[in-house]
């Protein structure tokens, strides 16, 4: 009897198996067209009327002058870091004034827009993410409708915009900042000369490098906003539904942030 | 010769998944009539309210307002349509970062582009409807107790003058005298502006009070409908059940 029933129960495993699979496949597919609605949504509002400019200006002081301390920390110290770690390295083999270089780019390219980034999706995606899906689930948003104001125009297109927009200007000052870092680290502990120092920096850096990491930044900005936006708005109800909406908006926009980051890079530095 | 209802559901389907919330409603609203749609949690009231303004779509039937098919709308067409709406949400819904007055005054501001010092007015006045005074104005909705804000959040939706008032459980969660007082204010509310009225409930007190027809709701259909003063003798073993409160009967647990 056994025999018989061995291989019935191997099949139903197996098919549960593909079951579960395809479940999973289907529905991981499911989310990614309603995000990508949703995205696209929300773009075509940012571009028709009505707007709200007053909101707008309310993020922009949010998203990007509050989170200056937070960018500008960030920069300064990976900056010194940088300056001390490149030391360590290079003296073994005299290439101590390759650290300027190393500095400059480094933050520049990379760095500053990827650190500003992530620091961003945990200030701004969470706090984002935690607002919308609170007014989700008090009904707050219904009630924008009910009101006739489009809450995609009201709630996501001030978010996203001054997110594109504040995430560059934030990363131009972090570059500043973090060349400033690694400046102080060589000439106070390290003991460059103050000018040849500069003169390095200065004669490295090209206009495509600073600029690249602003378009990442712009990239990185939006990402991080509509991340926000897309988990808040489909929060699921009670505390939970918002806690567990502010964990995906800062895991997801961290990890896109990361795959975009290679992927603009790869554009950019090919 | 016969008039145009103001709500018309025909044979609405909605399911979520595979659960089937509305399972065929028909339902029709008169102008100026006060309907209240009575029913236990998850027999599809709060769907049923949803399809109607067009926060959820439903899969099948028709819904017209005012003679005019709505399911089909675009979204001009829908913004334009909600200006003949308002609503008084469960919680109250209100704006906690807007104060109190602008809480009422945003279909005014936003919706209708009313210059804020008229709006900031009628906010006023408004509040003094609800009873009221016009120093909570410059208050913050977390500063108010649940019936005050029940009451805010009714001159909010009364303040856009609206064709059609929608209350999702009005007196939910309000002490016995706060729930008679939003009753009243309702009634009052309704009459003043001449409004048709759609409710959900399951406060029976509340559906006599504001009521002039009652449909009852069950498994995603309209199981009977009737005037108010018919309730206590529909003959419907269902809707006795409900009025009466009672664990035994049709309805199962």
């Amino acid at each position: 009897m056994s025999d018989k029933t061995a291989p019935a129960l191997n099949g139903s495993l197996l098919l549960d198996m593909c079951q579960g699979v395809g479940h999973s496949i289907l529905k991981s597919l499911q989310s990614i067209g309603v995000m990508s609605i949703f995205v696209g949504k929300s773009i075509v509002h940012v571009f028709t009327p009505p707007w709200y400019p007053k909101l707008l200006l309310r993020q922009i002081i949010d998203i990007g002058y509050y989170s200056l301390p937070v960018v500008g920390m960030t920069a300064i110290f990976t900056g010194m870091v940088l300056a001390l770690q490149s030391y360590t390295g290079f003296t073994r083999f005299n290439a101590e004034s390759a650290i300027a270089g190393v500095v400059a780019l480094s933050v520049t390219r990379e760095l500053a827009p990827v650190l500003a980034g992530l620091m961003v999706a945990g200030r701004i995606g969470a706090s984002i993410a935690a607002e919308i899906g609170t007014m989700r689930v008090t009904e707050q948003i219904d009630a924008l409708t009910t009101l006739s104001v489009n809450p995609y125009k009201y709630l996501i297109v001030p978010r996203i915009v001054a997110g594109t927009l504040m995430l560059p200007a934030l990363v131009l000052i972090a570059d500043i900042i973090g060349i400033y870092g690694g400046y102080i680290v060589s000439i106070y502990t390290l003991g460059f000369s103050e000018g040849s120092y500069l003169t390095q920096t200065w004669d490295i850096l090209e206009f495509n490098d600073v600029f690249s990491g602003l378009v990442k930044a712009a990239a990185f900005g939006f990402v991080v906003t509509i991340m926000g936006c897309y988990h808040g708005f489909n929060s699921d109800r009670g505390a939970q539904g918002v806690g567990a909406a502010t964990t995906y908006a800062v895991v997801s926009a961290s990890i896109l942030i990361l795959i975009s980051n290679f992927l603009l890079t790869k554009v950019f530095f090919q | 010769m016969a008039i145009t209802p103001k709500i018309a559901m025909r044979d609405v389907k909605k399911s979520f998944g595979e659960k089937v919330v509305l399972d065929g409603v028909t339902l029709t609203v008169n102008p100026g009539e006060s309907l209240v749609i009575i029913g236990g949690s998850g027999t599809g009231k709060s769907v049923t309210l949803k399809c109607i303004l067009g926060l959820i779509k439903p899969d099948e039937g028709s819904i017209q307002i005012d003679g005019k098919e709505t399911t089909d709308l675009n979204a001009r067409e829908r913004d334009e349509l909600m200006h003949k709406f308002g609503m008084l949400f469960q919680g109250g819904a209100l704006f906690d970062s807007l104060r109190v007055w602008q809480n009422i005054a945003f279909g005014l501001i936003q919706g209708q582009h009313m210059n804020p010092k008229d709006a900031h007015d009628i906010a006023i006045q408004k509040l003094a409807q609800v009873g009221l005074k016009p120093q909570v104005a410059d208050l913050f909705p977390a500063e108010l107790s649940g019936g005050m804000q029940k009451r805010v959040a009714l001159a909010r939706a009364i303040a856009t003058k609206p064709d059609i008032i929608f209350f999702d459980e009005p007196t939910t969660g309000l002490d016995p005298i706060m729930a008679d007082v939003i009753n009243d204010l309702i009634v009052d509310c309704v009459k003043d502006l001449g409004a048709t009225a759609l409710s959900i409930t399951h406060d029976m007190h509340s559906a006599r009070k504001i009521a002039d027809h009652v449909a009852m709701i069950y498994a995603g259909k309209i199981i009977w409908y009737g005037k108010v003063a018919e309730l206590d003798h529909s003959g419907n073993p269902y809707v006795d059940q409900f009025i009466h409160g009672r664990a035994e009967g049709p309805i199962g647990k």
